[in-house]
């Protein structure tokens, strides 16, 4: 799930190489913590939120094929 | 992107010697004569020839199809592209498999998300004009679903005709309404409208009067 978070927010900014992604894995639940350049925040969170939000939808569904409940925190 | 750059007599000499090394055809590079060539004094001094650069645009079609494998790889859902299909400024991709309950999610969240996020992907750095609009669907959930409305439509508009009465529809988005509006355009009885403000827009089956 780490790479997943990881691939979809190198596409989406513009200094890939400062992307970088933590997982913090539960018995039942992971948390990812994704980590951009100052300047790329909007990239990933989007207008209200709207890019960060799709990449939530798009993670919880990978997690629930595992049978995991997941939080992406995108964090500064 | 691959650039070369090529001297030749001429610029179309030039341009010619480029596009055999990219293995390229001429509508899919971009080109910039960097030195005009000149004949020189009397044919021999200051003769130069001409210097262009030439670089291979990507083709976003096949780079769609790649991003979007390698994006549902990572989700380890069960999936397979069916088809890709390329329009005048619009790829469709149809997927099909086992997991595709959990790909459209609810009210088609997580189709709807991942369509959001190929469409940004692969319109970075375009300007307005090379914009590529990616649309997803799932073993054709989209187009049922069309189909679906259309013929609520339709059954609405008889109601309208037998009460005399306006029918206002549920809240949708605008592309849902504006299937109903296109569904009914040539019923010469009737006439829809959407009011309200998004995203509670409803559209409203009216007589014409």
């Amino acid at each position: 799930m780490k790479e997943l978070v990881e691939l979809i927010a190198k596409y989406l900014v513009d200094n890939p190489e400062q992307v970088s992604v933590n997982q913090i894995e539960g018995e039942r639940s992971v948390i990812i913590e994704l980590k951009v350049a100052p300047d790329d925040m909007g990239k990933v969170i989007g207008k209200q939120g709207r890019i960060a939000k799709s990449i939530r939808a798009l993670t919880k569904a990978a997690a629930a094929k595992e049978g995991k409940r997941v939080v992406v925190e995108i964090i500064k | 992107m691959q650039i070369v750059e090529k001297r030749g007599k001429s610029v179309d000499e030039a341009i010619k010697l480029a596009l055999e090394e990219l293995e390229a055809e001429f509508e899919d590079v971009d080109i910039e004569v960097l030195e005009e060539p000149s004949k020189g004094i009397l044919g021999m001094i200051g003769k130069k020839a001409a210097l262009v650069r030439v670089s291979l645009r990507e083709k976003p079609d096949t780079k769609v199809e790649d991003i979007l494998v390698g994006i549902l790889d990572l989700t380890k859902i069960d999936y397979e592209i069916q088809s890709v299909e390329y329009g005048e400024g619009v790829v469709r991709v149809n997927i099909t498999g086992n997991d595709m309950g959990l790909l459209i999610g609810r009210k088609g969240e997580t189709l709807n998300s991942l369509q959001f996020l190929m469409g940004l992907i692969i319109n970075r750095g375009r300007s307005r004009e090379e914009r590529v609009r990616v649309l997803l669907d799932v073993e054709d959930y989209r187009a049922k679903r069309e189909e679906s409305l259309r013929n609520l439509a339709l059954k609405l508009s008889e109601k309208a005709k037998r009460t005399h009465k306006n029918v206002v529809m549920r809240p949708m988005s605008p592309h849902e309404r504006r299937i109903v509006h296109t569904a009914l355009q040539n019923d010469p009885e009737i006439v829809t409208f959407s009011q309200g403000e998004e995203p509670n827009r409803k559209v409203v089956i009216s007589l014409k009067r």
